[in-house]
């Protein structure tokens, strides 16, 4: 008799969804660690588990927080500076009675205002904090919004591919139809928007009504940065194609070029003006786990919604009170994130210190490790303009395609474990990611410690080197 | 762009799930009293009360409970370990919170507790839960079955999104129920199939009823998964038996059920003679193995410790096939890891102080004052509501909620229906605009057609009861009067 939870009998598309960044490779990695062996994580952008320290500040914010009852110790002084007590004093005394209350469903009314105001200073636009909901974790309101969107397999999502694969994942969850839409590896990652219109035309011969379109800006994996001329293009053919806009803006800090500095979709969505401005439906998506914080584990997060109908809001609010409230920990590290340090406060120094050795050095491991690919022969990378991560490009002979295929295996899920096996380094294919077809990529992170990242590239190319010399084919000889 | 386009998301073109699902906790009522709350704010003195008393969710802290110190003291160490460097840290915090830390920051890799974890949740934090549980119940349990979750709440969904494929599956739940259940069947496109609570007889789960409505259910074409059961449950409160649990696990084996173990009161119980026996306890004393399906939730969010802003807890799942367990592996995965802080508090709360421990002392006393102090509350409650015309209350035996049952008259279910509202949530309504106590009308838990109940916390302060029993009975007399038939 065939039972509720047998494998063939539990739902679809629970079995269709692939997240390939906690994938195959993750779970070889993990045993190998197991077993012993020197891992080096790179298959997830999470900077405190490869020695990124915590800034201080909003550590010491949360930590007394957590234990209120030291601001009546008389020892607090000596434990705390006077900054990090007033603070905590302010975030206690905008919760409804501690860390431990439930908040409101969408985020203690307060942060939400500190929100506003700094996404008011970001862009030169005031928001309405009612409309600011606070997550734990950015990847929680995606799934809320996309879990809105779709009815059934005839609503499209356009996805960028290479994409982050929450995107898919959620889409096969919800049982939506993935557009994708291809960013064209040879002009630096850059959207074409004849592409685009090509995949949205497509889908609509199969019956796909396109819903929205998602934007992941800086760009993961590949991590290229949307100039203000691209981002208008978009916002004009949102509203021309009647689609939402999902803005993931999460690695907004995250940028490593000064040509094309962050702007916001929603600051060029009302530099726009009307008619746009007041129709095109946008959803951003901020968090506190990268930017120069990584505080991945503290799960906060927030989206902000523009142009939605009051009732579609509610229906929102609705599904994210059946989860009762974000973490509150999490809702103040983002209140501290928006609402940062001033020149003067006590801590502002060591905070900016802290601050910029990050991002300074976060700079100069895009450099080394875009360079460390490019040297080697069969491998083009394209920079890293933002975000966390490296997506270079393999070129695989033709026997170590073939040898893939005889082990079952993608040509680069083959070569990345082949990596792993003989590094340590665990990467994520790009298969996972998506890509063309007979194109291969890895991606990686840009956050081994600055002083590991020369050894790292150097024990790649070692194994790339010899992964070549194994698989090509000089002069038409086998190796057999 | 053309009149003919809809918005894109627009109500009426909205995930139909997401607009039929419901969640009674936070409605109607909410709203209205949210529009109190400001109203008392600009115009102080314009109400006939001068606060609003939150009875209606169970949120323990927002109403005055303190945290556990011992808790809350190694949690502010592992949120700043620079903290432990410090001299002054000993002796402002408790020697064992200090050993404690430690020993929980050593379980992280590099002790960095702002990284996204291992999907499951920190290992040592789950080896150390799995510990605790089998101290608990005397049968061993493994890390390996162990989900650490942002709460008990996304876990329910993760199990129904695997379970529900289509709206011929369904999950048998009670009534009346905590609306999480519902709600979940709705959003994963479910058919709940509810089974009716027997309040004459202390709100007793009748395994006649579960085989009658399972019948029914597959009469109709539905494909019954799983069976939902809370205890203690909410709204009700009542415990079920060893006797009655013993039935209840005889059903699943017999009828091929998952059983769904909603444990979060696991910690609230104050009745005399009634004791929590979790069902993988009972599954095990009767010699069911691994090959039973069975999940059971807790959380961080009730007990004496009522963390409900941390967001923590767990689900262990036992007796799934392999293949059926790397599923739920990779669809938790996809969240990354549930928050860290969470995940320490509820490695804390399997594993308190133990006599002999520095903090044992003061936290046992912390404890025990919180749960005698419910014990007295609910009592209190109990008799109050029992003391009102035409309102009977079942016993209190557990969790934070009483669920009395009022008969009204037909001149307020009339009233009721010329104001487009169920009569419990007439009568909740005009409770909270007269007093400013806000209780959940029944409706929005589920009950016998006809019969009209409402869910009130035991949880504002002691302090604050006989207020409350005053003011409630000065209401329910005058509306008893207004609506005399």
């Amino acid at each position: 008799m065939v039972k509720p939870l047998d494998h063939e009998s539990i739902n679809e598309n629970v079995k269709k969804t692939a997240y390939a960044v906690r994938g195959e490779l993750y779970l070889r990695a993990s045993e190998l660690q197991k077993e012993g062996k020197k891992i080096i994580f790179t298959n997830v952008g999470n900077p405190h588990a490869l020695g990124q320290k915590p800034l201080t500040f909003p550590r010491q914010v949360v930590a007394l927080c957590q234990a209120p009852f030291l601001l009546d110790d008389p020892n607090v002084g000596l434990l705390f500076p006077a900054d990090a007590i007033a603070r905590a004093k302010h975030y206690l005394a905008l919760t409804s009675g501690g860390l431990g209350a439930y908040s409101d469903s969408r985020g203690i009314p307060g942060v939400r205002q500190e929100v506003a105001e700094f996404i008011e200073r970001r862009d030169g636009y005031p928001t309405d904090p009612e409309l600011i909901f606070l997550t734990d974790g950015a990847s929680k309101g995606v799934m809320q919004i996309l879990n809105a969107i779709i009815r059934d397999e005839n609503d499209g999502i356009l996805v960028p591919v290479p994409q982050y694969p929450l995107y898919s994942a959620a889409i096969t969850l919800f049982g939506g139809s993935l557009v994708p839409y291809y960013l064209e590896e040879e002009a630096n990652w850059g959207l074409d928007f004849n592409t685009i219109r090509q995949s949205i035309a497509s889908a609509r011969s199969k019956g796909i009504t396109v819903r929205a379109m998602v934007i992941i800006n800086p760009g993961n994996p590949t991590g290229q940065c949307l100039s203000e001329p691209t981002i208008r293009e978009l916002l004009q053919f949102c509203f021309m194609e009647n689609l939402a806009l999902l803005a993931d803006e999460v690695y907004q800090q995250n940028i490593y070029q000064d040509e094309k500095p962050f702007v916001s979709a929603r600051k060029v969505l009302f530099d726009m003006g009307p008619p746009l401005s007041k129709e095109v439906q946008l959803i951003s998506f901020h968090t506190v786990s990268k930017g120069y914080w990584g505080e991945c584990g503290q799960r906060g997060g927030y989206f902000e919604m523009t142009n939605l109908p009051p009732k579609t809001v509610d229906e929102i609010y609705k599904v994210a009170s059946i989860a009762l409230s974000p973490n509150v920990p999490g809702q103040i590290f983002m209140g501290l994130m928006v609402n940062p340090l001033k020149p003067g406060d006590i801590s502002y120094l060591k905070f900016e210190q802290e601050s910029k050795s990050v991002l300074e050095s976060l700079r100069k491991r895009a450099h080394i490790m875009t360079d460390g690919f490019n040297s080697c022969r069969n491998v083009v990378c394209n920079f890293t303009e933002g975000a966390m991560y490296s997506f270079p490009q393999i070129r695989l002979p033709a026997r170590a395609i073939e040898a893939a295929k005889n082990a079952g295996k993608a040509p680069d899920v083959f070569y990345c474990l082949k990596l792993l096996e003989a590094t340590g380094i665990s990467t994520v294919p790009g298969s996972g990611f998506g890509q063309k077809d007979g194109v291969f990529h890895l991606r990686t992170t840009i956050l081994p410690a600055e002083e590991d990242m020369p050894a790292i590239m150097e024990s790649f190319k070692k194994f790339n080197d010899s992964f070549m010399e194994q698989y090509e084919d000089y002069r038409g000889y086998s190796r057999m | 762009m053309g009149s003919e386009m809809t918005d894109a998301v627009a109500i009426h073109s909205i995930n139909p799930k997401v607009l039929k699902c419901e969640y009674a906790v936070r409605g109607e009522i909410d709203t209205y009293t949210e529009n109190l709350e400001q109203e008392l704010q600009k115009n102080p003195g314009s109400l006939p009360f001068d606060e609003i008393i939150y009875c209606s969710i169970g949120n323990p802290q927002a109403l005055g409970q303190q945290p556990i110190t011992f808790f809350r003291e190694v949690l502010a160490l592992c949120d700043h370990p620079s903290l432990l460097e410090k001299s002054e840290t000993n002796t402002s915090f408790s020697s064992d919170s200090i050993v404690r830390a430690h020993q929980i920051l050593s379980s992280f890799p590099g002790k960095a507790t702002g990284a996204y974890s291992n999907s499951q949740g920190v290992k040592g934090l789950r080896d150390s839960i799995a510990v605790g549980i089998a101290a608990r119940d005397s049968f061993p349990a493994s890390s390996d079955d162990i989900f650490l979750t942002d709460g008990a709440t996304p876990a329910v969904h993760y199990i129904m999104q695997l379970l529900l494929r289509s709206e011929a599956d369904g999950v048998l739940c009670p009534a009346p129920q905590y609306p999480l259940y519902t709600a979940s069947i709705t959003l994963h496109g479910g058919t709940h199939v509810p089974y009716y609570l027997d309040e004459a007889n202390g709100w007793a789960l009748e395994i006649s009823e579960l085989k009658k409505q399972l019948e029914n259910a597959r009469t109709k074409g539905i494909i019954v998964r799983a069976l939902v059961v809370i205890n203690p449950n909410n709204p009700t409160g009542q415990v079920l038996t060893e006797e009655n649990q013993k039935q209840i696990a005889e059903f699943c084996k017999k009828e091929d059920l998952v059983l769904i173990a909603d444990e979060v009161y696991q910690d609230n119980i104050f009745a005399e003679g009634k004791k929590f026996n979790s069902f993988k306890k009972i599954f095990r004393s009767m010699g069911y193995g691994e090959d039973i399906p069975l999940v059971s939730y807790h959380s961080i969010s009730k007990g004496y410790y009522g963390e409900c802003g941390k967001r923590g807890g767990y689900m262990e799942v036992t007796g799934f096939s392999k293949s059926v367990r790397e599923q739920i592996c990779k669809v938790v995965s996809v969240n990354l890891c549930s928050n860290i802080s969470g995940q320490i508090l509820t490695s804390l709360v399997m594993n308190p102080p133990k006599s002999g421990d520095a903090s044992y002392e003061s936290y046992a006393s912390e404890r025990d004052g919180i749960l005698k102090s419910l014990a007295r509350r609910a009592k209190a409650l109990e008799d109050a509501l029992n003391n009102l015309e035409g309102v009977t209350c079942n016993k209190a035996e557990g969790s934070m909620f009483l669920f009395p049952q009022i008969h009204l008259s037909e001149k307020a279910i009339k009233a009721a229906k010329a104001s487009k509202m169920a009569p419990d949530a007439f009568y909740a309504l005009r409770l909270v605009e007269s007093t400013g106590i806000v209780v959940l009308p029944g409706s929005g838990f589920g009950q016998v057609p006809g019969t009209y109940h409402f869910r009130c916390s035991i949880l504002p302060q002691e302090n604050k009861i006989p207020a409350i029993v005053s003011r409630l009975a000065a209401f329910h007399e005058s509306f008893m009067n207004q609506y005399r038939d």
